[in-house]
C-alpha cells in the first residue's frame, strides 16, 4: 500500500483523502518512509521533519473527517531552507544560520499551513540560494535522481529532487535566476517561475530582492496550478507583492492552445545547446504546433545580455542583504577582540566560497566610482530586456494586439544542456553561471516562465520553458499543461527502485 | 582647503545646520512596533521587522510620511512627485540590517526655508532638502565591574522610529542665529504635532557645521562639524567657543582643517574627534524592498488641508479674532500647548476683555506656576476650571486679591472648581454698604493720624485709610464701595 501512496498528483491525493479511502497520517508515513528509503542516495533534506509532519498529518485528518478540507489539507510538501519555518530551523544552506528558528513562517508557508499541508522537511539549497547545482549548500550536495553521480541543478535542487525521488508530493523553492526551473528540468519535474508581485516574499531569506520570487517544484502541470492558487496573492507585510486577483488557475487548464500564436527565439537555441537538447525542444515544438498553435521564429537579442546583467544586480542587492549577518543579534557568531575582528572572524567561518565571491562582487559594483558603470547601467540593460519582452507580447505603448511578430506566449530552453557531473563546474565559476543563461532573461523582466519535461538526452531529463506576459500565468500553465496531456514525459519516474534507466526514458527523444 | 588670512582680518561665521526629528507617530517607520520606546525596557518594542530577522520585509508607515510631508510643506519646500528609498550601507551593531533605509538622491522634499527673529529681527535660513529615514538602535557601553573589561549592549527599540532628516543652507551668521533657528524649527514641529521636539531625549538632534571667511570672502572655509550636541543652549555654546578658537588658530596664521569635533559640556569645549582613517563609502542604491512612492498632488493637497495653523497665522489670528495686543498674542503664540491652552480658556468667547484678561492670568500666574510651558496641557488647572475664576471676576463675585487665593487652591485641589473654593473659604467680595460702613467707621477711629492728615490736606493719606479698610474686610472688600464709602464719612467728619 505504501509504495502506491507515492507519486499521487494532487488531485489523486485529495481524491483519496476525500472519500476516505487514506489518511493524511497514512500518506504521511508513506512520504516519511520514502524519505527513508531513498535520502541516503538523493540527500534532499537539510532538515527531515517528521515530528512535525505527523502532527500535521493528525492535524488534517480531524478536519477533513468535519468536512473541512481545503486543497492542501493533508498533503505532503517539501520547503526549500530559505523558507522561514517557526516549527523548523530555516539555514538558508549556511553555517551563518546552522541553528536559527526563525519566530514566524512566510507568507506562503502560512497559506499552506492554513490549508492543512503537511510539512515533511526543509530541503536543500545552494547557499543562500547562490548556485545551480546545490555543490554551494554547505551541508551537502544533493545528487539527481536519475543519475547520482549528477547534479540536481540549483539552488532549489533540494525540493525539486525530493518531488522527482517521490519524497514529497509538492515542492515549494525560489527563484532569483533560474533556481526552479533549471533544476525541474535536469530532474524531469515541473517547476514555475511567477510575475515578480504574485507571489509574497515575506519570510523568503533574501538573496536579490528585485528578482527573489517562490516558485512550486511539482509533478505535473495541474499540481503546478494548484500550488500556485495557494501560495499566490497581495499580501500588506510584501510591498513589492501586487494587489491583482487571483483566478483560478486550475480551471485554466482546458488543454486548448488553438490559434496561440508561440514564439521561438532563435538567440535562444544558440547558446550552446547541446544537440539532445535542442532535439527534445524542437520536437516538443512540433507537438505544440500539433495542437493547432502557430509558431512564430521571434529575436531578442537583447536576452543575451541577460547573464552579465543578472551578475551585477543579484550580488549588488545580495551584498545589503547578506550585512544582517554579523555576529551581533543571531546566528553564528565568532567572538574577537574587537568590533571588526568579530564581524570578519564570523563572516569568514560563517559564509562559503560562492557567498563571499558575491558579496565581494555586489559590495564592487555598488562602490563609489563604480557605481553607475556597473550597477547603473545594468539597470539600463535590464530595462531594455523588458522592454524586448513587452514588444514581443505587444505590451509596449502603442503597439497592435496582433502586430506582426507579436506572440502570446515565447518557448525556449530551459538549460543547454542537462544535468552535469557533481564537481565538473565547480571550479569553473563562469560555466556554473552559464547553466541559467536561458532562464535570467525572464527574471531580470519579471514575467511568469513554467518550465515542463520534454524528453531525454542520454538518459537524462530535457525540458522547455513557456514564458508569458507579466500575471498571464494562467496562460503559459494552459499551453504547458496542454503539451503535457499530449506527451508523457512527467509520467516518468527516476531508476530509484532498480528499474534500469534505459526502460524508462526508452531511446530518448 | 584652508582660507589664507592675516591677523587683524575680520571673519563672517558660515553656520549650517542638519537636524534630525523623531516624528511622533504610533508605530516605527517600516513595521508595526510602538514607537514610543522612551523609558521602555531595553528590547521590548521590536519585532522581526527592526530586527532584521532573515526573510522580512519593510512597510511604509503613512503616517510618517504625512508627518514628513507636513513638516516639507510648513517649511515651504516643494514635494518631489516622485520620491524612493534608498539603502545606505554600513556595519554596526545598532543598525540591525547592516543598512539604513533613508533617501538619497530623490529625498522627499527640496528648497524650502525658514523664518526666524534675533534681536527683534526677522531672519530667513533656507532649507536645502527634507528627507525620510529610520532610526538606529542604540548602543550601550558599559565596564564589567568584576574584571575592568568593556562590553557592549545593544538596544532596539528605537531602531526604525521614523526619522526625518532637515539639511539647512550655511546661511547662519551667528551662534545666537543658530540657536533661534533652531528654537524655531521646534515651535514649528511642535505646532504641526509632528514631533515632541525634545532635544534631551534625542526627539530632535543636530549636526552642526560652521566655518569661517574673511569678510566679504563669497568662499567657504574648511567645515568643521560638531557632534554630540543634546540642548539648545549646548548649541549656542559649542558654537561661541568654536567660533572664537577658529578665530584664534587663523589669527595665529594657522589652518583649520576639516574634521569632525565633539562638544564636551563637563569641557565647555570642542575636542577633535579621532579621524577615520578612509572616507565611508555608503554604497547606497535603490531599496528593492520598497516600491516608489508617488506624491500624488491630491495627496499633497489633502495633507496640506490637514495641517495645523502655524505660529504666525495664529499670532495674527489672535489678535484680529480676539483683539489682543501683539506682545500678548507673541507670548500665547511661541509653544502650541500655550495657544492651545488659551483657546480652550476662551471657550468661543470672543470677548476682548475676556480674551485680555485670561491673557493676563495664563502669561503672568499660570506662567510663574508652570515653568514647562509644554506641560500646560496636563496642568490640574484645566482651561474650564481658569474660565470658571475669570467667569467669577467678571461677575464682580471675588476681587483680583481673592482671585490670587483662589487661583493657588484650583492649583493645589484639582477636584474643586472656583465657585466651590470661594464657597468653602467664604471669600466672596464684601459689597454690602452696612457691612462695609461699619468697617469704615471703625478704621477711622483708629487712625486718628491719616484722618487728620487728609483733612489737612494731604489726600494721599486716603490711601492708607483704604488699605486699612481692605485689610480689615480680609481683602474682599469691594474696592469701589469702600472708596464711595470713606469718602463719604471723611465729607461729613470735615463737616463735622
Ligand atoms: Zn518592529
Amino acid at each position: 500500500m505504501a509504495g502506491d501512496l507515492i507519486y499521487l498528483s494532487v488531485d489523486e491525493a485529495r481524491d483519496l483523502l476525500d472519500r476516505r479511502e487514506v489518511s493524511s497520517v497514512e500518506l504521511t508515513e508513506a512520504h516519511l518512509a520514502r524519505i527513508e528509503a531513498v535520502e541516503d542516495r538523493v540527500k534532499a533534506f537539510i532538515t527531515a521533519t517528521p515530528e512535525q509532519a505527523r502532527e500535521g498529518a493528525r492535524l488534517a485528518d480531524e478536519r477533513i473527517a468535519a468536512g473541512a478540507a481545503a486543497t492542501f489539507t493533508g498533503i505532503p510538501i517539501t520547503l526549500k531552507d530559505v523558507l522561514c519555518t517557526r516549527d523548523a530551523p530555516t539555514t538558508a544552506g549556511s553555517q551563518i544560520l546552522r541553528d536559527f528558528l526563525p519566530p514566524y513562517d512566510a507568507t506562503a508557508v502560512a497559506r499552506l499551513r492554513e490549508q492543512g499541508a503537511v510539512f515533511v522537511g526543509k530541503s536543500n539549497t545552494d547557499e543562500f540560494a547562490m548556485g545551480s547545482s546545490t555543490e554551494n549548500s554547505s551541508f551537502h550536495t544533493t545528487r539527481n535522481p536519475w543519475d547520482l553521480a549528477r547534479v540536481p541543478g540549483g539552488s532549489s535542487g533540494g525540493p525539486i529532487a525530493a518531488v522527482a525521488a517521490g519524497e514529497a508530493i509538492v515542492g515549494l523553492g525560489s527563484e532569483t535566476g533560474g533556481s526552479v526551473r533549471q533544476p525541474a528540468g535536469f530532474c524531469g519535474i515541473v517547476g514555475l517561475k511567477t510575475t515578480y508581485g504574485r507571489i509574497s516574499r515575506y519570510g523568503l531569506i533574501a538573496f536579490a530582492s528585485s528578482l527573489d520570487q517562490i516558485g512550486p517544484a511539482t509533478r505535473t502541470v495541474a499540481d503546478c496550478a494548484h500550488t500556485l492558487g495557494a501560495i499566490a496573492g497581495h499580501d500588506p507585510a510584501d510591498s513589492t507583492s501586487a494587489p491583482v486577483p487571483v483566478p483560478d488557475y486550475r480551471a485554466a487548464l482546458t488543454g486548448d492552445i488553438k490559434g496561440l500564436r508561440v514564439g521561438v527565439p532563435r538567440e535562444y537555441f544558440d547558446q550552446g545547446l547541446e544537440p539532445g537538447v535542442e532535439a527534445a525542444v524542437r520536437q516538443g515544438l512540433r507537438v505544440i504546433e500539433g495542437l493547432g498553435a502557430e509558431l512564430v521564429e521571434i529575436s531578442l537579442p537583447t536576452s543575451l545580455s541577460g547573464l552579465p546583467t543578472y551578475y551585477i544586480i543579484a550580488p549588488a542587492e545580495a551584498s545589503a542583504n547578506l550585512a544582517r549577518y554579523d555576529g551581533v543579534k543571531y546566528g553564528l557568531s565568532v567572538p574577537r577582540g574587537d568590533l571588526l575582528a568579530t564581524y570578519l572572524a564570523t563572516r569568514r567561518a560563517g559564509f562559503g566560497a560562492e557567498v563571499k565571491r558575491r558579496i565581494m562582487l555586489g559590495t564592487y559594483a555598488l562602490s563609489s566610482g563604480y557605481y553607475d558603470a556597473y550597477y547603473v547601467k545594468a539597470q539600463k540593460v535590464r530595462t531594455l530586456i523588458k522592454a524586448e519582452f513587452d514588444r514581443a507580447f505587444g505590451r509596449d505603448d502603442g503597439a497592435d494586439g496582433r502586430a506582426a511578430g507579436v506572440v502570446d506566449v515565447i518557448i525556449a530552453p530551459t538549460s543547454p544542456t542537462t544535468a552535469f557531473r557533481i564537481g565538473e563546474r565547480s571550479d569553473d565559476p563562469y560555466a556554473m553561471y552559464m547553466a541559467d543563461v536561458l532562464t535570467i532573461p525572464a527574471n531580470l523582466a519579471g514575467i511568469p516562465s513554467v518550465a515542463v519535461p520534454c524528453g531525454f538526452a542520454d538518459g537524462l531529463p530535457v525540458s522547455l520553458q513557456v514564458m508569458g506576459p507579466a500575471f498571464a500565468e494562467d496562460l503559459i500553465l494552459r499551453v504547458a499543461e496542454a503539451y503535457e496531456r499530449s506527451t508523457d514525459w512527467t509520467a516518468r519516474r527516476p531508476p530509484l527502485d532498480g528499474a534500469p534507466r534505459e526502460a524508462i526514458v526508452g531511446s530518448g527523444v | 582647503m584652508a582660507v589664507m588670512t592675516a591677523p587683524g582680518t575680520t571673519y563672517e561665521t558660515v553656520i549650517g545646520l542638519e537636524v534630525h526629528v523623531q516624528l511622533l507617530t504610533r508605530s516605527k517607520m517600516f513595521c508595526g512596533c510602538s514607537a514610543d520606546y522612551f523609558a521602555a525596557p531595553p528590547n521590548t518594542h521590536v519585532c522581526p521587522v527592526c530586527l532584521g530577522l532573515p526573510g522580512v520585509l519593510p512597510v511604509i508607515n503613512r503616517a510618517a510620511v504625512e508627518a514628513a510631508m507636513m513638516t516639507a510643506l510648513a517649511l515651504g519646500c516643494t514635494i518631489q512627485p516622485d520620491n524612493k528609498f534608498d539603502r545606505k550601507n554600513y556595519f554596526y551593531p545598532d543598525l540591525p540590517k547592516g543598512y539604513q533605509i533613508s533617501q538619497y538622491d530623490l529625498p522627499l522634499a527640496v528648497n524650502g526655508a525658514l523664518e526666524f527673529a534675533v534681536g527683534g529681527e526677522t531672519r530667513r535660513a533656507g532649507i536645502t532638502r527634507v528627507h525620510m529615514e529610520e532610526d538606529t538602535g542604540k548602543n550601550l557601553h558599559a565596564t564589567d565591574p568584576a574584571t575592568g573589561a568593556g562590553y557592549s549592549l545593544v538596544d532596539l527599540n528605537r531602531a526604525g522610529v521614523p526619522l526625518l532628516e532637515i539639511v539647512g543652507e550655511p546661511d547662519l551668521r551667528s551662534p545666537e542665529e543658530a540657536r533661534a533657528y533652531l528654537t524655531t524649527m521646534r515651535q514649528l514641529l511642535r505646532f504641526l504635532g509632528v514631533s515632541t521636539g525634545n532635544m534631551e531625549e534625542g526627539a530632535l538632534r543636530c549636526d552642526i557645521n560652521v566655518s569661517l571667511r574673511p569678510a566679504g570672502s563669497g568662499a567657504f572655509g574648511a567645515k568643521v562639524e560638531i557632534k554630540n550636541v543634546n540642548s539648545f543652549r549646548a548649541v549656542e555654546r559649542a558654537l561661541v567657543y568654536e567660533v572664537e578658537r577658529q578665530r584664534r588658530v587663523l589669527d595665529a596664521g594657522g589652518a583649520i582643517p576639516q574634521e569632525t569635533r565633539g562638544w564636551s559640556e563637563e569641557r565647555g569645549q570642542t575636542l577633535g574627534q579621532r579621524s577615520k582613517e578612509v572616507a565611508t563609502d555608503y554604497r547606497y542604491f535603490p531599496e528593492p524592498d520598497l516600491p516608489p512612492l508617488k506624491m500624488d498632488p491630491a495627496w499633497i493637497e489633502r495633507v496640506r488641508g490637514r495641517m495645523a495653523e502655524l505660529p504666525r497665522a495664529r499670532r495674527a489670528r489672535f489678535v484680529a479674532d480676539y483683539g489682543l495686543r501683539e506682545a500678548d498674542a507673541a507670548l500665547l503664540t511661541e509653544s502650541r500647548a500655550v495657544a492651545d491652552y488659551f483657546e480652550a480658556t476662551l471657550d468661543g468667547d470672543r470677548r476682548p476683555e475676556r480674551a485680555r484678561l485670561a491673557a493676563n492670568w495664563i502669561t503672568g500666574d499660570l506662567f510663574a506656576a508652570t515653568p514647562d510651558r509644554e506641560a500646560l496641557g496636563d496642568s490640574p488647572l484645566t482651561p474650564a476650571r481658569l474660565r470658571g475664576l475669570l467667569d467669577l471676576l467678571d461677575a464682580g463675585r471675588i476681587n483680583r486679591t481673592t482671585a490670587k487665593q483662589v487661583f493657588n487652591e484650583l492649583l493645589a485641589r484639582p477636584d474643586e472648581d472656583a465657585a466651590a473654593i470661594v464657597e468653602r473659604l467664604g471669600l466672596g467680595q464684601v459689597s454690602d454698604d452696612a457691612a462695609i460702613r461699619a468697617t469704615v467707621g471703625r478704621v477711622l477711629a483708629e487712625n486718628p493720624k491719616p484722618v487728620a492728615d487728609f483733612l489737612s490736606g494731604k489726600a494721599a493719606a486716603k490711601g492708607r485709610l483704604v488699605g486699612a479698610t481692605m485689610k480689615a474686610l480680609g481683602g474682599r472688600g469691594d474696592v469701589a464701595v469702600v472708596n464711595r464709602l470713606l469718602d463719604e464719612e471723611l465729607a461729613r467728619q470735615r463737616g463735622g
